[in-house]
């Protein structure tokens, strides 16, 4: 395996009208347990039923019911947590977190502040080959999801549906080690890809099912570098948080807007005060959710509905012993294995599902001619059709046929995609195909030689031209090919011009 | 630590419990003396003991992660005071 060593990113600077300003960014994702049912009942996640249909009378917490946890929930975090290298508690214990909202029937949702289910962790975020941000993660903690409120059936009501009210979350808390909008889009993708590539979050950001807080404040350099050395938050800026984003570009967006707003405030003199912003992404702004403020009083305290969480160190190892190759090992390894360049190796591997197409293609032949065939010709044409792995028409078995068509020389490389093309349409066996359409190549050097003494005989002004300029002996080559209809080895007709010219 | 009335109408709004302004003193009286007694348990050195969650060792009970519930939209929303097209409707809340 190749060991990759990385280069710390340079932080981003925004200049503003009297000084240099620096980022400091932590975030806390909010990222859905793939689950059937929900954290404390038998109710189904199901996206898309009916309104208040997934829901358990725990669930709409009416009296006298008690919250029963699922235990593969519990298993799903103890597997992301060992996906981000994190320390597993074996002891935990879940507390109500104290407020009022329609869509949180209970008045309290149930939390793990003060002993969360994983500790310390990593991410390392990738931003360019060779350079990449450690993001130490701070802790991940289990909790409820809240239900869902429309505001636009009527125009007095609220409408809620409880459906999702319960389902486990795995909030993702990062230490304050991002450094740009940039940044931190990286680091939420690749969260996104470490969850998906261990099944415990599908990471539909669209349906919500990963999100994100962004906790932003400003410093100048120098700053940072001191909270690092002494771990003293005193040497940061006074932050903001920015609610519930699902969306990559807003995020940086959302980001850079609120850095300005900071450096703006205080060049101007005055102080940024702590608070939670909304990003509004059709102003382009964000704006104080002063309604929230008074509700930060969440008076937490132990849930006395629930024993502590207590798991077997032997539990632990089993859940390790069934991890998945995670997306750096697989990186480094197709580098090393397939001789793949970072960029190849970064797009094989952003899905496990195409990371698994292209290990099976390039399994037994050239790795990188099988790179270049699965991002050129299958990515490009499935992101043309919009389509996933999964629904692609050509099978590994049938682009490893075709590979070897060319690897054997049979066919040109021109009429491999045109053989691609077929297969994509049609279907059927690479090589039957190949036979059937006539598709071979011209390897006999003597049709080869025929054609080109015919040319040269017929067009001896040609001659003249390509002697003095050898770049026009390129019209020779095209004339053979288009003799051979294609069928010939272009390198091979190149070679043979350049030696019957004397070039 | 003694709660003011100030304090207990805080909590009570938070709770989202109508408490009569007149009714306000007792109750930042009554919350005064259980925290009094609190503090009084406070006293009591508990260094180096795990606090005890159970008179009886149990382990937390478990569930296995099967559907087994839900579909009783009907019964969920039946004591809401209104409920529309299978929604609970309450007075607009928008942020």
């Amino acid at each position: 395996m190749l060991d990759l060593t990385y280069e710390a990113p340079k932080p981003k600077v925004i200049a503003g009208a009297k000084s240099d300003w620096e980022l400091v960014i932590g975030m806390e994702i909010h990222a859905q347990v793939a689950s059937n049912s929900k954290l404390f009942s038998g109710a189904s996640t199901q996206v898309g039923a009916e309104p208040n249909s997934n829901v358990a009378f725990v669930d709409a917490a009416m009296p006298g019911m008690l919250p029963v946890i699922n235990e593969f929930c519990v298993a799903q975090a103890v597997r992301s947590g060992l996906g981000l290298k994190a320390q597993i508690n074996l002891r935990s214990a879940f507390d109500r977190k104290n407020y009022f909202y329609p869509d949180l029937p209970q008045g309290y949702q149930i939390s793990q502040l003060y002993h969360p289910i994983v500790g310390e962790g990593e991410v390392l975020v990738e931003l360019a080959p060779g350079v990449a941000r450690l993001v130490r993660i701070e802790r991940i903690h289990l909790e409820q999801d809240a239900g869902k409120s429309i505001h636009d059936m009527d125009p007095t009501m609220s409408f809620v549906d409880f459906n999702r009210t319960g389902v486990a979350l795995m909030e993702i808390v990062s230490r304050p080690d991002i450094r740009g909008p940039e940044e931190a889009a990286a680091y939420v993708a690749k969260l996104r890809q470490i969850l998906r590539y261990l099944g415990t979050c599908d990471g539909n950001m669209q349906n919500g099912n990963l999100r994100a807080d962004v906790n932003v404040s400003v410093c100048r350099p120098g700053q940072y570098e001191k909270y690092q050395a002494t771990q003293d938050f005193g040497h940061l800026g006074t932050r903001c948080e920015i609610k519930n984003m699902n969306s990559l570009r807003f995020i940086q967006a959302a980001i850079d807007y609120e850095a300005r707003r900071q450096i703006a405030i205080l060049e101007d003199g005055g102080k940024v005060v702590q608070e939670t912003r909304l990003y509004d992404p059709d102003k382009g702004e964000t704006r104080s959710m002063r309604s929230k403020e008074e509700a930060h009083d969440y008076r937490y305290f132990p849930c006395p509905d629930l024993l502590p969480l207590e798991i077997e160190q032997a539990w632990v190892d089993d859940i390790a012993a069934s991890m998945p190759e995670l997306p750096d090992a697989k990186k480094a390894r197709f580098m090393g294995d397939f001789g793949l360049t970072d960029y190849d190796a970064n797009v094989l591997t952003a899905e496990l599902e195409a990371a698994a197409f292209f290990e099976a293609v390039a399994r037994g032949r050239d790795g990188k001619i099988a790179a270049n065939w699965v991002i050129n010709e299958l990515f490009g044409r499935l992101n043309k059709e919009s389509k996933s792995i999964a629904e692609s028409p050509v099978s590994v078995g049938q682009l490893g046929g075709l590979l070897d068509l060319l690897a054997s020389g049979e066919i040109t490389g021109k009429m491999g995609k045109e053989l691609f093309e077929i297969l994509w349409t049609e279907g059927g066996d690479p090589a039957e195909v190949a036979a059937a359409r006539g598709m071979k190549q011209v390897t006999d050097t003597g049709a080869i030689e025929k054609a080109l003494d015919d040319l040269i005989a017929a067009n001896p002004a040609q001659v003249e031209k390509a002697r003095v300029n050898a770049k026009l002996a390129g019209w020779f080559t095209g004339q053979v090919l288009k003799a051979t209809g294609g069928k010939a080895n272009p390198a091979v007709v190149n070679e043979m011009v350049a030696k019957k010219l004397g070039l | 630590m003694s709660i003011d009335i100030d304090t207990a109408r805080k909590v009570a709004h938070l709770a989202r419990i109508r408490v009569q302004e007149d009714d306000l003193p007792a109750l930042a009286r009554e919350l005064s003396g259980i925290l009094g007694f609190m503090e009084q348990l406070n006293e009591v050195d508990v260094t180096g003991i795990e606090p005890m969650v159970s008179v009886t060792p149990m382990r937390l009970a478990r569930r296995a992660d099967v559907v087994t519930d839900g579909n009783i939209q009907e019964q969920v929303l039946k004591n809401a005071p209104d409920a529309r097209e299978g929604f609970f409707a309450v007075p607009k809340v928008v942020e």
